[in-house]
């Protein structure tokens, strides 16, 4: 009787390990951004069809934004809670690169393809030679027009080459319609960044010294207060923030000519600004100078692998088939709209072809053209251990203090800011 | 003869010991740690001794805004949840009126509800748009659209005591119905028959006899005033820099939570932690020397 039961154990145990072995391994992602979600669930399915030896069963998350990077840096400095994969944005991904990393180098999956990336988006995530995260796009900063109001004042947006010709639109939109040509961010930093990153200049110099209060990022501050005060042809956003549900209902009621924001907001457009489809246009930024640049490199997330996952290995190699593969890259372009970061697939036809986003965009699938048109026109950042602190600090001070309530001066602002920082 | 760990000898040790067991890891490990804490730089993995420089970085404008923000706080939830309820308690105290105990149990309800979900319900009712409840119900009585959230400090620190009013107002009124119960019936009795008014009973009798309820809620009301975080981390949620803009709403322990939690700088958020604990004794010494707490009763 003894022995039969002994029997009877190994060969459950042993059926029960190799059912499990056929089981799809269960892998969790945290990310703060829904529709990153769409894309990874997406992305699973392909890997699925394509290793049916190695199934995965992706247990996505999605967090607030904050939240997220609270509950990824505490889980990281205690040791424990960490998921297998997590998306990581710009400008949080300094505080994960300190002490002991939390992160696994991608080394060994990038380095075959390590060539055809565009170099400046692997260097933002990666410290000491080695790469943590690996990026969603090139982030292109562009102009989003809305039609119907610029054909009701008669601006043609083809015309637009600098900004004084933009200032100029600016006034023919409010003398005719009445709205205003723009908002401007007052908690968030999209509004500011691309517009100095267009000049050169950055919030940290390509040495990592604070450069916050630098003249040209004086001056420009002072043109965005102008937009709204001056030239009266910008409001602040409704609810403060491109990404704030206040601000999608009143572009959505076609209350604004304009907005300038990368690439990667045109699933904002489609996804939460339903009635505008077929009324947007999207162009190239102003430029500064004669021959400047029009664009900027802007946002980002790195998707890193944390060192507490149990299936490192599977984690990698599904993340670089998702956001580092050839076909990854289409479907980045395809679900999400994002401008991929490998340059090789750029010129694939399936880039231009019929998506949701070429539908919707008045120009959409001429988008892909106009992006390789201003690809060389885009300055790399400069990421530091103090950009979440400066981030923050252009989010929650400099731009409520000057654009929103004016109680400090650019310069004051800005010289404020750096100087905390400099301590 | 063997004692047995039951005997008179050890039984004492052996009740008193749960509660050393939580006093020395939850509360001394925890305060010598952070005391440690301050003096260091902390990063995933490694620690390093960096003297006072964490004390250097704090002398900065958050730091002064968020003392001052937690200062206004406590001043204003004091004046104003001491007497409210003192009054709320003396009228629902009232012998006779059947309707007392559901307006005693209305006002008490608040404090059930989850901080969370009522800063989160608050936030939505007070949204910037034209369209939201608020709004909408201000808009008869002339009052124009306001951002409350983003409308600068006086907003701020307006839905910040209005919602702590709200919310504790039910429970300092069970405290000082409680210490109500304790003064005797008969000096109100006396006290009629001399002819005494009622502003003069309240004032002459009921406050003085109170005293040691009030010094009790007025102690922690310093503590709770100084440790505000929830209410001000909800409202300002949804922001994109995780904080309020131009740290309207930033109280210590929030910016123990913006630099400790969000930055990852543990040992900064300690030495916020320390200056929080300076600050709060002080002011508690203050206050309890005030009410005299510390002079010999006369006999």
């Amino acid at each position: 009787m003894r022995r039969f039961l002994v029997l009877l154990l190994i060969v459950t145990v042993a059926g029960f390990s190799a059912f499990a072995q056929n089981q799809p391994t269960k892998l969790t992602l945290w990310t703060f951004q829904e529709l990153h979600l769409a894309f990874y669930s997406a992305a699973v399915k392909a890997w699925n069809t394509q290793n049916p030896g190695k199934q995965i069963d992706l247990d996505g998350q999605v967090f607030p934004y904050a939240d997220m990077h609270n509950k990824l840096l505490v889980a990281v400095q205690s040791g424990v809670g960490a998921p297998d994969i997590a998306d990581i944005e710009i400008s949080k991904f300094p505080n994960f690169l300190q002490g002991n990393i939390g992160l696994v180098p991608l080394n060994d999956v990038i380095d075959p393809f390590r060539d055809k990336f565009v170099q400046a988006r692997l260097a933002i995530y990666a410290k000491d030679g080695k790469n943590y995260g690996l990026p969603f796009h090139v982030g292109a900063s562009v102009m989003y027009y809305n039609m119907d109001i610029m054909k009701a004042a008669g601006v043609n947006i083809d015309k637009i080459e600098s900004w004084d010709d933009y200032v100029k639109a600016g006034q023919q939109v409010v003398a005719k319609t009445g709205k205003p040509m723009v908002t401007v961010e007052t908690t968030d930093q999209w509004s500011y960044w691309p517009l100095i990153a267009e000049q050169k200049s950055d919030f940290f110099d390509p040495k990592g010294k604070v450069w916050l209060d630098n003249p040209t990022n004086v001056k420009t501050l002072q043109f965005l207060q102008d937009l709204v005060y001056k030239y009266k042809i910008a409001v602040t956003a409704p609810g403060g923030f491109h990404h704030s549900e206040q601000y999608y209902g009143a572009m959505n009621s076609g209350s604004f000519g304009s907005i300038w924001m990368p690439m990667w907001y045109m699933g904002r457009f489609t996804d939460y600004m339903p009635d505008l489809a077929g009324k947007i246009a999207i162009r190239p930024m102003p430029r500064w100078t004669k021959g400047g640049f029009r664009s900027a490199g802007m946002g980002g997330t790195g998707t890193a692998v944390l060192t507490q996952s149990q299936h490192i290995d599977l984690a990698k190699k599904f993340l670089f088939f998702a956001k580092g593969s050839k076909q990854g890259n289409i479907m980045i372009w395809q679900v999400l709209g994002f401008d991929p970061p490998r340059w090789d697939v750029w010129a694939d036809p399936a880039m231009s072809a019929p998506n949701k986003f070429t539908e919707y965009f008045q120009n959409g699938d001429g988008a892909f053209k106009m992006l390789l048109a201003v690809k060389d026109e885009i300055y790399p950042v400069t990421l530091t251990a103090q950009t979440p602190d400066l981030t923050d600090m252009v989010r929650n001070n400099i731009m409520v203090q000057v654009i929103q309530d004016r109680s400090k001066t650019p310069e004051q602002a800005l010289k404020e800011a750096a100087d905390q920082l400099r301590k | 003869m063997r004692r047995s760990i039951g005997s008179a000898r050890f039984s004492p040790y052996l009740f008193v010991l749960p509660f050393i067991v939580t006093f020395l890891v939850f509360y001394l490990y925890p305060l010598v740690s952070t005391v440690i804490m301050s003096f260091q730089e902390i990063v995933p993995g490694q620690t390093h001794w960096i003297g006072t420089l964490n004390y250097e970085r704090l002398l900065n404008p958050f730091m002064y805004t968020a003392i001052w923000n937690s200062f206004r706080y406590t001043v204003f939830t004091i004046l104003i949840l001491i007497p409210i309820p003192v009054l709320l308690a003396v009228m629902l105290n009232r012998p006779g009126n059947p309707a007392n105990v559901v307006f005693r149990g209305a006002m008490f309800l608040p404090t059930l509800v989850s901080v969370v979900v009522a800063g989160t319900i608050i936030r939505l009712l007070f949204a910037g748009s034209p369209a939201a409840i608020v709004n909408t119900i201000l808009h008869p009585l002339g009052i124009k659209p306001t951002d409350w959230l983003l409308g600068g400090s006086a907003s701020a620190m307006t839905l910040l005591v209005g919602m702590a009013m709200w919310r504790w107002t039910g429970v300092n009124i069970v405290y000082f119905m409680s210490g109500l119960q304790s003064i005797p019936r008969d000096l109100y009795e006396a006290a009629d028959i001399d002819g005494a008014s009622a502003w003069y009973k309240l004032f002459r009798v009921t406050v003085p006899l109170l005293k040691p309820t009030i010094i009790f809620v007025t102690t922690i009301s310093v503590f709770g005033g100084f440790a505000m975080f929830e209410e001000s981390y909800i409202l300002w949620a949804g922001q994109s820099g995780g904080g309020s803009p131009n740290n309207v709403g930033l109280t210590m322990v929030g910016y123990i939570y913006l630099k400790g939690f969000q930055g990852g700088a543990l040992g900064l958020g300690s030495a916020i932690g320390m200056i929080l604990l300076a600050i709060v004794l002080g002011v508690s010494f203050l206050v309890l020397n005030l009410f005299g707490f510390f002079k010999r009763d006369e006999a």
